[in-house]
This record gives structure tokens, sequence and C-alpha cells, in this order.
């Protein structure tokens, strides 16, 4: 636990980028806080009731208003141009995320991550792709691609030290980037309610060092050849009634799947 | 009202107080069915007290889960085996939990208590009426709300339990019973904000048309109380954003019932369309939710610092701006949602615009504690405790508008300790100056200042300890509406920060049994209370405590703002808005009673 106020260590290229918004953010509000409720003590003893006291007759003062006016209106419009450019960066995947990124697909469902790895020839739907259940591997010093999209309700795909966090949307597929700095054992939360399992709704992330990864990668390739091909992303709604049907693994969780069709529930 | 074809509200067709009459109403007309609208707003209080009590017993159970979880919960058998057998908590039964929790205190406490209770008891008083425009309506707007609150209540017992998908009812968790394995409950749910709505509008309708046609002779636009400009802005609010949570809501029972598909995917429907619908009300909601305490403390810091408010035009030029920015700021709600990158720009930009007539707000409440003469009577103590405490909650607020670092922060603790430092720490310390302030026009009896004080002190103490460490919890990475954040290795070194804050959780639930034996024993206990205890301006402390039925005798006549207090020349420092000029002396100086 940390009572300092320090985000913990970033593991991603624009993590660092992000916390240095986030510590900029940190001061600016750190200065107004300790300022305003200074004053309010050093009001409250100060101007406490005496006998024989009597209060100053004022209404206020425009320029004083108009002072903090604007010197707040400046201070927030500086916060959102410097956030605005890595904002921009760590969310939109097209044209941020390199042409060499590795693509992975994430397929959220309660309450488990079904990670579609393209296998050994690094491209998705075909032969060699693998799928791996609440486990995801990635190399180090390489960007990811992830396609997220989900089966059933509303996730959220959070990696804390990644700084990476995006909702998993039914009848959607959300580009989500990132490249990881460090090798290490790491997790992945699901972040937003999505059913009574929610809150085990974890899984194991490992980034490789890039030699590490190639042998895990033709490894599992190797021994899993060609599970079967899930939907390609598309928002379809065939697409999608094949996805919820054939789920890629895992266990049956029948009991809280509802009716592929949608028309056949209670 | 009248059958002449008069003008609505019209003063010359409004019910004085008859001196020496006898009030002859039934008792069921008295204190039932009654369109008094002081009586409505003590039956509003009562209501939303008792919902503001059942939300704080909600959240002694989630704390309880998450200071010690999977332990039993003393007594906790009473529960029953389908919610927590043994007394331990179940998953589904702590989403529950967390989600009527958010609901009774967002609508049913929070909202009344600020809307129902001092709309009703304020706006006739404060704009020198003798009642609300449509009296009926008003009842019937109460009489709207209770058969809500007893739904809403009502889903606890059914098959499956009450919703579990939040209060923000996120499709299609709530569309789909079996994805959340909740059923009549979820629908419950629906009906009874769907219910509620129709109480809130007619409320508002209310509101507006009192306070635009029925204002006595020389109360001017810029000569209203705070509270009354905060009510008539929020009331446009509620006007405005209700209807639409109203349609999004019957759409949801739609899916969840015949089989319609607005929010389901497989058949073209769109989860984030419930979300831009609910956030299109819920932004608005939230300074619903804080505007009416705004106003309840600009009056409180003006009376307690015994000094004219700095910046009255700003301060009602800052809600107005409020009212209107707030109108397009509800994606900030949805930054990680898949919404359009560029568009979360765009939120982001408005939002941090919406911070500064919030600073506006601020400065201003010290510029009117400045060179005061500050009597730290209750009341003044909960309002000073609202500036310090909506200092934190509009800061943290910044962190958030960063959609950069929202990435991080979004559905973390740090946004829970957000929510609970506006709506705790402002709106409900707000709620306390209010009803300490309020309560001896109202009742006819003060309120012990002893216990008053020491309500005030535990519960401010109690309330940072449980909110504050919230803070550092979301930047060490935990999701809210976690039933066990044991499950995460990196959250488990977070235990011991958790088991304080419920500890702290418990003496803060506690620490507000005072406040309630202070409110009961008062009502027959308590000293008699005078006409103008706090020395104040507005026009109800002209009035008798409790004020007869229709108010004022005659029609009172305005002749300045409400905030005249210290005015040289004057003997007594303060200055009643219809004593007419000329007089140096009048209105006879009580003792405060602090």
């Amino acid at each position: 636990m940390n009572w300092n106020w320090l985000l913990p260590e970033p593991v991603s290229t624009f993590g660092s980028e992000i916390d240095s918004i986030y510590y900029l953010i940190l001061v600016i509000t750190g200065i107004i806080f300790v300022l305003v409720e200074v004053a309010l003590v050093v009001f409250m003893v100060k101007y406490r009731h005496r006998e024989g006291r009597r209060a100053e007759y004022s209404h206020g003062s425009t320029r004083l208003e108009l002072v903090w006016t604007v010197v707040p209106f400046v201070l927030v419009m500086v916060i959102a141009w410097m956030s605005m450019r890595v904002w921009l960066e760590a969310k939109v995947a097209d044209g941020h995320a390199p042409a060499d990124a590795l693509s992975i697909r994430v397929a959220a469902k309660q309450f488990e991550w079904n990670v579609t790895y393209p296998g050994p020839d690094e491209r998705l739907d075909t032969a060699d792709d693998f799928v791996k259940t609440n486990q995801l591997h990635l190399p180090v010093g390489r960007a990811v691609r992830i396609e997220l999209t989900s089966d059933d309700v509303i996730h959220s795909f959070f990696l804390p030290e990644f700084r990476v966090k995006q909702d998993a949307v039914p009848g959607m597929t959300i580009g989500v980037w990132f490249e990881a700095t460090t090798a290490g054992e790491y997790e992945l939360a699901c972040a937003e309610l999505c059913g009574l399992g929610h809150y085990s709704m974890n899984a194991s992330v490992t980034v490789h060092e890039s030699e590490a990864f190639q042998s895990w990668v033709s490894e599992e390739g190797g021994q899993t050849p060609a599970v079967e091909t899930p939907a390609p992303p598309d928002t379809s709604a065939a697409d999608l009634e094949a996805a919820s049907t054939t789920p890629p693994s895992g266990e049956d969780h029948s009991s809280h799947q509802p009716a592929s069709d949608g028309k056949e529930r209670a | 009202m009248s059958t002449v074809p008069v003008e609505v509200g019209h003063p010359s067709v409004q019910h004085w107080a008859e001196p020496g009459h006898r009030d002859d109403r039934s008792f069921l007309r008295k204190y039932v069915f009654a369109t008094d609208h002081k009586v409505i707003g003590a039956q509003f209080l009562f209501m939303s007290l008792f919902f503001l009590l059942v939300g704080g017993a909600l959240a002694m159970l989630i704390r309880w889960q998450l200071g010690w979880p999977g332990t039993p919960i003393p007594g906790g058998a009473i529960l029953g085996e389908a919610k927590a057998p043994g007394g331990i908590i179940l998953p589904e039964f702590y989403n529950s939990l967390v989600t009527m929790h958010g609901t009774f205190m967002i609508f049913f406490a929070i909202m009344p208590l600020l809307v129902g209770v001092f709309g009703n008891w304020l706006i006739p008083l404060h704009v020198g009426a003798a009642d609300m425009a449509f009296p009926r309506l008003n009842m019937a707007s109460f009489w709207t709300a209770v058969p809500a609150g007893l739904i809403m209540l009502s889903s606890f017992f059914v098959t499956g339990g009450a919703s579990a998908a939040g209060w923000t009812g996120y499709a299609p968790l709530s569309a789909v019973p079996e994805y959340s394995g909740v059923y009549l409950g979820q629908k419950l749910w629906c009906i009874s904000l769907i219910v509620l709505g129709f109480a809130s509008l007619m409320g508002a309708v209310n509101y507006i048309t009192t306070i635009v046609n029925m204002r006595a002779p020389g109360m001017t636009w810029m000569r209203l109380p705070l509270p009354i400009w905060s009510l008539f802005i929020t009331a446009i609010l509620v006007l405005l954003a209700i209807p639409v949570l109203t349609g999004a809501l019957i759409l949801l029972l739609f899916d969840q019932t015949i089989g319609t598909t607005f929010f389901l995917p497989p058949d073209g429907g769109q989860p984030l369309m419930w979300q831009h619908l609910f956030w299109y009300f819920g932004h608005p909601e939230v300074y619903i939710l804080i505007l009416p305490a705004m106003g309840i403390v600009s009056e409180v810091l003006s009376n307690g610092s015994r000094k004219p408010i700095f910046g009255y035009r700003f301060m009602v030029y800052a809600t107005i701006a409020i009212a209107f920015l707030g109108w397009v700021v509800w994606g900030h709600h949805m930054f990680q949602s898949g919404m359009n990158p560029y568009l979360g720009a765009t939120f982001m930009t408005s939002t941090m615009i919406i911070a500064v007539p919030s600073a506006i707000k601020v400065f201003n409440w010290l510029g009117t504690m400045y060179r005061g003469n500050i009597h730290f009577h209750v009341p003044m103590m909960n309002a000073i405790a609202f500036v310090a405490m909506f200092v934190i909650g509009g800061l943290s607020g910044v962190f958030m508008a960063s959609t950069p670092v929202d990435i991080y922060i979004h559905d973390t603790y740090f946004i829970v300790a957000h929510i609970h430092y506006v709506l705790f720490g402002g709106s409900l310390f707000a709620i306390f100056a209010g009803i300490y302030y309020w309560y001896p026009k109202f009742f006819g009896r003060l309120m012990s200042p002893l216990l008053g004080k020491i309500h005030f002190g535990l519960t401010f103490v109690f309330y940072n300890l449980v909110f504050f460490p919230m803070h550092n919890l979301g930047l060490d990475g935990m999701m809210r509406r976690i039933y066990d954040p044991n499950q995460y290795e990196f959250l488990q070194p977070l235990q011991p920060v958790n088991t304080l804050i419920s500890v702290s959780a418990l003496l803060l639930g506690a620490a507000q049994l005072i406040f309630i034996f202070n409110f009961v024993w008062s009502l027959k206990a308590g000293k008699k209370a005078p006409a103008n205890p706090w020395n104040a301006n507005s026009l109800e402390w002209t009035l008798p405590s409790p004020p007869p039925h229709g108010n004022f005798t005659t029609m009172p006549t305005v002749y300045r703002g409400p905030y005249e207090y210290s005015a040289p020349d004057r003997e007594t420092d303060f200055w009643p808005q219809s004593e007419p000029p000329g007089t140096r002396t009048g209105g006879r100086r009580e003792e405060v009673h602090a």
C-alpha cells in the first residue's frame, strides 16, 4: 500500500507519458488544495467571532472574481491540451500501433478471457492459430495490437501496470495497442461489473523476452494445431451468433448464457 | 386554489394565513394527504432519511465483506440462505448491495433530501408565497415517490433478489436475466425509477412555476436567496433530464420483457446507446445532487460569517453556466467504453471547462468568510466542512477528466472516493447544515447544539478515514464493485487498508445514531425555537416557528437582497429583507444558539 500518491511502476511505452500527466495534475491540484484548505483554516481562526467584532460590509470584488475565473480556466485548458496527444496515442490503435505489431484477439465472456494467438505465422485466422484461456502471453519490446470483443455482457480489459483499460463490448471489435517494456508476470483484471463472477475474472499476464516468446509460440502452436477458427472480427449478427454458440475453449458456462438469438428468454 | 380564471399562482389568489383562525382540517388532510408545502417537505424528510438509513445499512454490509472477506456477519443469518448463508455474503448478493446502495442513496435519499425537502420547505417561504403554485400536484408528487420507494424495497424479497447490474444499469447485463441471475428484481428496479421520475417531474414544474410567478412584490430575481436560484436551475435540469432516463428505462424494460433488442447486439441493438442515454440524464443528475447543496451552503456561510455573500451575481452566473455545460459533458463517463476516442477528446475539453464555475463558487465562499465575524453554530460547521470536502471532490475530478489519466483510474476506487467526496462530503454535509439550520423553523424546536457538535465532529473524522484512503486504493489499481479483491495478487497487500476503512465506516454509521437521537428527541424535548434563531434576513425568519398554514398573514414586500449582514449605520448586524427602509434598529437580535 502506498500512502504517497505515487503510481505503480509503468511497464509499457506510453505508461510513463500517462504518468507524467498524472503527476502534473497532482502538483497543480495539490497546490490549489493546500492553498484553499490553509486559507479556510486561517480565516476560521482569524475571523472567528469575538465580542465587539463586526464583519466587513463588502459584496465582493469583480476584479478578484475575474482572476479566479481566468486562472482556473487557463490551468484546465493546459491540462486538456497536454492530455490530448497522449490520449490519442494510447487510445487510437489505427495509425499509432506500429505496422509490425503482433496481432492477438481477446474475447471476454462470463467469466473468462479467451486469447487467440496467431501462431508461428503471426497471422490471425490461419490454421496455426491457438487459443489460451485466462493466459495472456506477450513479447517484450514489441507492440501488440489486440482485437477486443465480448461474447455476452460488457467487460473491461484492465492491465494496471501497462496503463491499459478498454471496455469489451458485445457487438463491437475494439483495437487496443501497447508495448511492454519489462519482462515479468502481471495480472489482467476485469474492471466492469459483469455478473456474479466478476470479482474473479482475472487472468495471468506473462511478458517474455523475445526469444522466449518465439519458442513459447512454436511450442504451443505445434501442440495445439488449429483448434478451430473463431469468428472473424466482424460485427454482423451471424458472426456473433457463431461466436457465442461455439465458444473457443474453456468450461461450459451455459447456465449463464443467454439464448443466442435473444428471443428465447423468459 | 381559486376557481376564478386568473393567472395561475398569481399572488392575488393565494390563501394567506388568517390570524387567530382555527385550523379545522382533519388529521388526514393536515398530516397525510397534506397540501401544505411545509408538511410535504417534512414528509419528504422522513421518507428520505429512512432511505438514507437503508442505503447506509447496505453500505455497512458492503464494508463488512471488504473488511473481512468471507467472514460471517454477526447475526447475518437473518439475511437468509439465498443472500448470505450462515451470515457470509454471497457474490450475487454483494452485487445487489452495491447496486441498491447507489440506487437508494442517489434516487431516494440525496435527491429527495435536496430537491423534495428543501425545495418544498424553502421555495414558497423564500419568495414570499402562501404555498406552492399547485399544492395538490405537490401532494401527488410525494405520494408518487412513496410507492416508487416501496417497489424498490420490495425487490429485495423476490426470487433472484434485487437488481445486481450496478446503479448505472449497464446493458446487456441489466437487460438479460440469465446474465445477472436477477429476474423480477431488475424489472422492479426499472419500474420503480420510472414511477419516481413522475414524482420528480411533478415537483419540478411546481418549483419553476412558483419561483417565476409567485415572488412577492420587490422580490426581484437578483434578490432571491441563493438556495432558490439553485433550486430553480435544478428544477429545469430535472424537467429536461428525467424524461430521457424514463425513456431509456422503458426501452430497457421492453428488452427484459417483450423481446425487443434496443441494447442487445445479436439483433442489431447497441449496448453503448444505453450508456449515452443514461449519462445524458446522469450528468445533469450530478448537478441536481450538488447545486441545491451549494445554495444551502451559500445561505449558511453568509449567515455564519455575518457578511454578505461574496459576489452574488457571479454565484448566480456560475450556477447558470453549470446548467448549460452540464448537458455537454456526459461522455466523460464513457472514455473507456469504446466510444470514439476523438469524441472523448471533445468531452474532455468541455469537462475541464465545467471545473471553472465550481472553482468560482469555492473562491467566493472563501471570500465570504474573509474578514467576517464567524459564528461556529452547528449549521456553519457543516457548511465549512462542505467547502473543505467539496474542494477535494472537485480537484479529484480533474484527474478523471484528463482522458489518459482516466485510462488508469476509471472504474477503480479513485472514482469511488471522488463520488463520495462530492455526494457525502459535499451534498450530505450541506444537507446536515440545512437540517440543523431550518429544523427550528419547521418543527418549532431547537436541536441540541452539543449533540450536533459531537455528531459533526465524529462524522467529519470518520468520513475522511473512510473515503480518503480510497484514493490510494484506486491509485494502486483496486477496481470498484469487486466482491473479493484478494482474488488478485496485486490487491492482496491492500487488505489492511480495506479493514481500516471498514472499521471507520462502522464507526461513521454509529455516529449517525447521535443525529437520529438528536432529531427525534428535539421534536418533543428541544428548546422552543424563537422566530429567528440565527438572526437571518430571509422572509421565513419573520414568521413564527413553525409558520402557520398559509405562511404570511399579508403579502410581504421585499426591499433588499437576503445577505445584508453587518451593514454600517445599523445597530444589529442583520437586515431582514422585508424591513422597510429608514428603520435603523429593526429585527430584534436573538442570542445565536451555537
